[in-house]
């Protein structure tokens, strides 16, 4: 448990980055985790040649999902809309750093997907992993 | 962490057997993460009683074969059984007559089929259906589906700020003439228990049905249909110490003489030519295809062990420890509770908001602890969104729960406090 909530991730849940609703955004998209309502609405400032400048973002959720965007706010610079969407879960797993369960994963890529459907301008898929109750989850009891 | 076991010494109600009990559902033997299991989400699915269990093993070991199909030995003891275990259900409901009774699989399901029969035969473009605020979605949506598919309008009765259903709100939409009037028995979030029968009067009074959601309430409170007054009442059987994949809807026999089939096929008709089919009567007109018999017979060990119990000290143990419940996490600093105060109009669940925690990482911390509780909206957002929060953390409780489990999700939420630093 202390592994789940280390000190940084417990840094990031009590003063998430980037967080607010900007002034100027070129694209935005809010989507919840329909599992248990987290909500996330995330905020992207594009530069001239139409990279990320500044990614924001606000909304309810728990420890895992709000450290996970708010880590992942500040790894986006420079980065194209077609590299958003290539972005692969592993992506924000490894900023976390922790092992998670199959069904906080979904806490976690809630940012990761509110991203890349403002990057699409449309929802996007969650990004495969194990579903709430896989039999390979529950095997591990 | 300081365990509160001087709190804990004050014995239960004499009489209620807590042993006896605890020793009937073998689950609670385990351990979770290294601490005994605190199961305290029954109120999404609870326990499985070993009366109910054993029930299901019989049958499908030695009795398994379709029901009101052939002349054989096993078919007639299975329809025996399934049959019997429909005349159990309503008689733990007080059901005059078990044809009354139908099997589906969930509460849900139960609604689903009042809104899809009944509903689109009695309810039409600009007609009105009143839900509360504090429904589960189950009692929601498939109102949401039907209003929008014939152009019915949806109102909310609205429910005061300590959670009990404003009568004086349900009387002013009373006053437009609603058709039907849904509403929770127990509240899943609240644990309001709203006043039924007058409920039922009042809407009676203006020319509307009632449909009860009884999912929470039927594990734990005496009921009597009758007396109650409602002319629909769903429930379903995992939260009642039986199965998953069986629920029952009751409704008044000459409601469902009236109300056209549910799903068509096999069970459900009376004859089936080229040109049309004529449907069998209540209850196998809404059972179509073969049913969840062997869940069936474990719904109705289920209440048979329940009705062994006793549903009055089911409810006195459910409001002592309730009760217990309230004034232990009152004491925890920053928790807010939401519902009302203990008493006469509440039973379980306990619901309430850690300031600065999620309520998914108070559920986490709890588990490591071997406590189980839910976290979530609990299928209730519009109710979220009355409260003004996106979730909360709940502790519901069963026939098993103990005041020794009420302290160590205390001690827990103490150690959630401590692990974020509060």
């Amino acid at each position: 448990m202390d592994e789940l909530y280390r000190e940084n991730i417990l840094e990031h849940y009590k003063r998430p980055r980037n967080f607010g609703r900007p002034d100027e955004f070129d694209l935005e998209y809010e989507d919840v985790n329909p599992f248990c309502g987290d909500e996330q609405h995330v905020f992207i400032r594009l530069d001239e040649e139409g990279r990320v400048a500044q990614v924001s973002f606000e909304g309810k959720g728990c420890a895992i999902s709000t450290a996970a965007t708010s880590m992942l706010t500040e790894e986006l610079e420079g980065k194209s809309r077609e590299e958003l969407l290539r972005l692969p879960k592993e992506f924000v797993l490894d900023l976390l750093g922790i092992d998670i369960s199959a069904t906080r994963t979904k806490c976690a890529l809630l940012g990761l997907k509110v991203v890349k459907s403002a990057a699409l301008g449309d929802a996007a898929d969650w990004e495969t992993e194990g579903l709430p109750g896989d039999p390979a989850e529950a095997e591990r009891i | 962490m300081e365990p509160a076991a001087t709190q804990s010494a004050a014995p239960s109600s004499a009489a209620y057997p807590i042993d006896k009990v605890r020793a009937s559902f073998p689950a609670l033997e385990r351990q979770v993460n290294g601490n005994p299991l605190a199961y305290l989400d029954s109120g999404a699915s609870s326990q499985r009683v070993l009366a109910s269990i054993q029930a299901v093993d019989r049958y499908e070991r030695r009795h398994h074969s379709n029901v009101h199909r052939g002349a054989h030995t096993m078919s007639a003891e299975a329809t025996a059984a399934y049959e019997g275990a429909r005349a159990t259900v309503a008689d733990h409901i007080g059901a005059s007559d078990r044809r009354e009774l139908i099997f589906v699989r969930n509460a849900t399901e139960a609604i689903n089929l009042v809104a899809r029969s009944w509903g689109a035969a009695n309810i039409g473009a600009g007609d009105r259906i009143v839900l509360t605020e504090m429904e589960h979605h189950s009692n929601i949506v498939p109102w949401q589906l039907l209003a929008e598919a014939v152009g019915a309008e949806i109102d909310w009765a609205p429910i005061t700020d300590e959670g009990l259903l404003d009568t004086d709100g349900l009387a002013r939409l009373l006053e437009r003439g609603p058709k039907l009037v849904c509403v929770a028995h127990v509240s899943n979030v609240l644990g309001t228990l709203n006043p039924l029968s007058e409920i039922s009067g009042m809407a009676h009074q203006a020319g509307a049905l009632v449909l009860a959601d009884g999912a929470q309430a039927a594990p734990k409170l005496p009921v009597d249909v009758g007396e109650l007054g409602v002319d629909f009442y769903a429930l379903t059987g995992h939260k009642a110490y039986g199965p998953t994949g069986i629920g029952a809807l009751w409704a008044r026999l000459d409601l469902l003489r009236e109300m056209p089939p549910f799903l068509g096929g096999g069970s459900m008709i009376r004859r089936v030519s080229r040109d049309g089919t004529t449907f069998a009567d209540a209850p196998a007109r809404f059972e179509a295809g073969t049913p969840a018999i062997a869940q069936a017979i474990g719904l109705a060990a289920a209440f048979r062990w329940l009705d062994g119990l006793g549903m009055e000290a089911a409810l006195a143990h459910e409001r002592e420890i309730a009760d217990y419940a309230l004034e232990r996490v009152g004491e925890v600093p920053g928790l807010r509770v939401f519902g009302p105060p203990g008493g006469p109009e509440r039973t379980g669940p306990v619901s309430f908001e850690l300031e600065g925690v999620h309520a998914h990482d108070v559920a986490e911390i709890l588990d490591r602890h071997g406590v189980a509780v839910r976290a979530g909206h609990h299928c209730a957002q519009p109710l979220m969104d009355r409260l003004g929060v996106a979730a909360t953390t709940r502790a519901s409780f069963g026939v098993y729960t103990t005041r020794e489990e009420i302290d160590r999700l205390v001690d827990g939420l103490l150690d959630v406090r401590r692990v974020f630093g509060l």
